[in-house]
C-alpha cells in the first residue's frame, strides 16, 4: 500500500456507449474510478448503471468508446480483468444443488485457485459473512440476507481488488442491510475499493465516498454526497401542507419566500438555508399550513431535481 | 502492485489460442457437476438407464423368440436379441448423454443462473461448454458401460472385439452431448424442449434398431441413413461383431463433425447470452 500513489485510476472510461439496436443504453459517459475509494452509480431502473458495471465485468460489449480496467481493455482481455474483479450481482446466482461450502470452494476452483488456500480461505469468509454456523447447509435454506452476504463472500474468494455490487441490498429487510453495510465498510477499510449501484439514498450516503447520478445512459452529476447536496439543493427544506385544493392557490405568494419551490399534489417542498425563517414569513403573511417541517436537505431532494419525479417503469 | 494467486493463474495464460474463450479449466466444472451429484439420488441416474434393459428384455427375448436369427451381412447371422442388442447400446449412450446436456442444463441456464455465476470468474465460454459437455458424456459411457455388463450377463456378447463398442459408446455420448447442449442453449420455453423427445423417440424406434433398414423404400433409407442414432447403431453393430472396414469410416466422422459443431455452437451461443 505504501507505494501505490493515492490517485491511481483503476477504472477509466471515456465517451462509452452501448446500444441495443435503436436503444441506447449508454449515452457516452466519462467517468474514474480511483484505487481504495468506493464509488456508487445511483439512479432510476433503466437509467444505464448495470449496463455500465457489466461493460466493467468483461461480461457485455461495448458499442463504442473507451475503457480501461487495471490497464486493461476488457473487450480484449476478459478472463484476467474478472480475475481482478468480485461480483455480486443483483439477483442472486449461488449454486442451488451445493452447500455453503461448496459454494465458496467451487468458485475458487473456477479462478484455478488451490485447494489448500482455499481450506483457508473459506474458513476466513465463512467467519466474515458470519455463516460458520450454516456451512453445510444447502443455499436453498439460507435467508435473503444470509445469501447475500454469501455472494459477497463468494465473490472475495479471489482476493480481488474491486469488489462490484448491483443493488446490494435490494429486497433485505432492515436488520439485514445494516449487517451488510457494516461488511462491506470493513471491506473499504481494509483497502477494497467498491463499485455499487443502488437506488437507495441512505445506502449511497452510509457507502459511497463519490458518486454518480445516472438517468437516461447519461450522466446528470458526480460528487461526493455532501458535495451533490451543496450544489443542487439548499441547506434546509420546509414541507408544507394546506389541504390538496388551497396547494397550487398559495405557492404564487410562497415562491417569494424561498430559493426554489417545488409543488406536488399532497405538500409543498421550498427550499432555503433557513427553513425556520420560511416558516416565519409565511405565519407572517397571514397563511397557515395545516402541518410543517423543517428539515436537511437530503441526497433524495438532490435525486429527484436530477432526474424527475414521473415514475418511469 | 501485489497480485493475487487467481490474477497471476489468469496471466499464466496470455498468449495461448483462445485465451479469450478458453482458460483451460474446464475440468473444475465437471468437479462442480460432481460436487452436485454426490448430493443427488441415484434413483433418478438408475431410470434413465432402465430404459433399454426393458427393451432388451421385452423385444429381444420375448418378440426375438417368433423371429429367429437375422441375417446382418452376407455370412452373418445372428439371433435376433443380438441383432438389438448393439443398437440399444448405441441407444443407452445417446439417453445417457442426452438428460444432462438437455434438460439439466435447461435448468441452469434458465433458473439457477449458474453458467452467469460461472462467467462471471476468469473462466471461459469453452471452460463451461467442455466441463458441462464432458459431464454428460460420462453418464452416456456410464449407462453404456453398465448396458455392456448386462449383455454379458446375458450371453449376448460373443467376441472380445464387442469391448471397442465401448469406446464408440463414448464417440457417440460425445456428439449428442455436444449437439444436446447446443440445442439447449436456443430453447426458451418447456414447449420447445419438448420438441427434443418428440425426435428422440421415432429416432430410436425407426433408426434400424429393431429390424434391418432393407425392409424400407430406399428414399425412406436415405433418409434415415442421414440420422446420428443410425450411424451409431450401425458403428456399435459392426464393431461388436468384429466386422472392420472402411465403411466405418463415415460413421466416426459423423460423430466427429457432431463433437466440433456442438462445442463451436454452444461456446458461441453462452457468449451470446452471458457476454454480449
Amino acid at each position: 500500500m505504501l507505494n501505490t500513489p493515492k490517485n491511481e485510476k483503476l477504472i477509466e472510461a471515456k465517451g462509452l456507449t452501448k446500444h441495443y439496436g435503436d436503444f441506447v443504453a449508454l449515452a457516452g459517459i466519462d467517468f474514474a474510478v480511483h484505487k481504495g475509494e468506493s464509488f456508487g452509480f445511483l439512479g432510476p431502473n433503466g437509467a444505464g448503471k448495470s449496463t455500465t458495471m457489466r461493460i466493467i465485468a468483461a461480461t457485455l460489449t461495448r458499442t463504442s468508446g473507451d475503457i480501461c480496467i487495471l490497464g486493461k481493455d476488457p473487450a480484449e482481455r476478459g478472463p484476467e480483468i474478472r480475475a481482478h474483479l468480485g461480483v455480486v450481482p443483483q439477483q442472486d446466482n449461488l449454486d442451488q444443488a451445493l452447500s455453503v461450502t461448496d459454494n465458496l470452494y467451487i468458485y475458487g476452483r473456477y479462478f484455478g485457485l488451490s485447494k489448500k488456500f482455499l481450506r483457508a480461505k473459506i474458513e476466513e469468509l465463512l467467519d466474515f459473512a458470519q455463516l460458520t454456523e450454516k456451512r453445510d447447509v444447502k443455499v436453498e435454506t439460507l435467508s435473503g440476507g444470509m445469501k447475500r452476504r454469501l455472494t459477497i463472500a463468494r465473490a472475495l474468494i479471489s482476493e480481488p481488488e474491486i469488489l462490484m455490487l448491483d443493488e446490494p441490498t435490494t429486497g433485505l429487510d432492515p436488520q439485514a442491510r445494516h449487517i451488510l453495510w457494516d461488511r462491506l465498510f470493513r471491506l473499504k477499510e481494509q483497502g477494497v475499493t467498491l463499485l455499487l449501484t443502488t437506488h437507495y439514498m441512505d445506502e449511497a450516503e452510509q457507502l459511497c465516498d463519490r458518486l454518480m447520478v445516472m438517468d437516461n445512459g447519461a450522466i446528470m452529476a458526480e460528487d461526493s454526497p455532501q458535495g451533490l447536496i451543496k450544489k443542487y439543493s439548499t441547506k434546509e427544506v420546509l414541507e408544507v401542507r394546506f389541504g390538496s385544493e388551497k396547494n397550487a392557490g398559495v405557492s404564487d405568494q410562497l415562491k417569494e419566500m424561498c430559493e426554489r419551490i417545488e409543488v406536488l399534489p399532497d405538500r409543498i417542498l421550498m427550499y432555503a438555508d433557513d427553513a425556520e425563517h420560511v416558516l416565519e414569513e409565511i405565519r407572517k403573511a397571514g397563511l397557515h399550513p395545516v402541518t410543517s417541517l423543517v428539515r436537511r436537505s437530503s441526497l433524495e431532494d438532490v435525486f429527484l431535481r436530477l432526474t424527475g419525479r414521473s415514475l418511469v417503469e | 502492485m501485489i497480485t493475487s494467486a487467481a490474477v497471476a493463474i489468469a496471466e499464466a495464460r496470455i498468449g495461448k489460442t483462445g485465451e479469450s474463450i478458453y482458460s483451460g479449466r474446464a475440468r473444475t466444472i465437471l468437479e462442480r457437476s460432481y460436487l452436485a451429484f454426490r448430493s443427488s439420488t441415484w434413483i433418478v441416474v438408475a431410470t434413465g438407464f432402465l430404459e433399454p434393459v426393458l427393451y432388451l428384455i421385452s423385444f429381444g427375448f420375448g418378440v426375438g423368440k417368433l423371429i429367429g436369427n437375422i441375417e446382418i451381412a452376407p455370412g452373418h447371422s445372428v439371433s435376433y436379441a443380438a441383432f438389438i442388442a448393439p443398437a440399444l447400446l448405441a441407444t443407452s449412450a445417446m439417453n445417457g448423454a442426452i438428460y444432462d446436456a438437455t434438460w439439466n442444463v435447461f435448468f441452469k441456464l434458465k433458473f439457477d443462473r449458474v453458467y452467469q455465476g460461472m462467467l462471471a470468474t476468469s473462466l471461459g465460454p469453452l471452460d463451461v461448454a467442455l466441463g458441462e459437455i464432458g459431464w454428460a458424456l460420462l453418464r452416456g459411457l456410464l449407462y453404456a458401460i453398465a448396458f455392456m455388463s448386462i449383455l454379458g450377463v446375458g450371453g449376448l456378447i460373443t467376441t472380445p472385439w464387442a469391448l471397442l463398442a465401448i469406446p464408440c459408446a463414448l464417440l457417440i455420448s460425445f456428439g449428442f452431448a455436444a449437439v444436446g447442449m447446443a440445442v439447449t442453449t436456443y430453447m426458451k420455453s418447456f414447449e420447445q424442449m419438448n420438441i427434443i423427445n418428440i425426435v428422440l423417440l421415432p429416432m430410436f424406434l425407426f433408426s434400424g434398431s429393431f429390424y434391418p433398414l432393407s425392409i424400407y423404400p430406399g428414399w425412406l433409407q436415405g433418409f434415415v441413413k442421414c440420422l446420428p442414432l443410425w450411424h451409431g447403431v450401425a458403428l456399435i453393430r459392426s464393431v461388436s461383431l468384429g466386422i472392420f472396414t472402411t465403411g466405418l469410416i463415415p460413421h466416426i466422422l459423423y460423430f466427429v463433425v457432431m463433437i466440433v459443431g456442438g462445442l463451436f455452437f454452444t461456446t458461441r451461443r453462452l457468449t451470446a447470452l452471458f457476454m454480449r
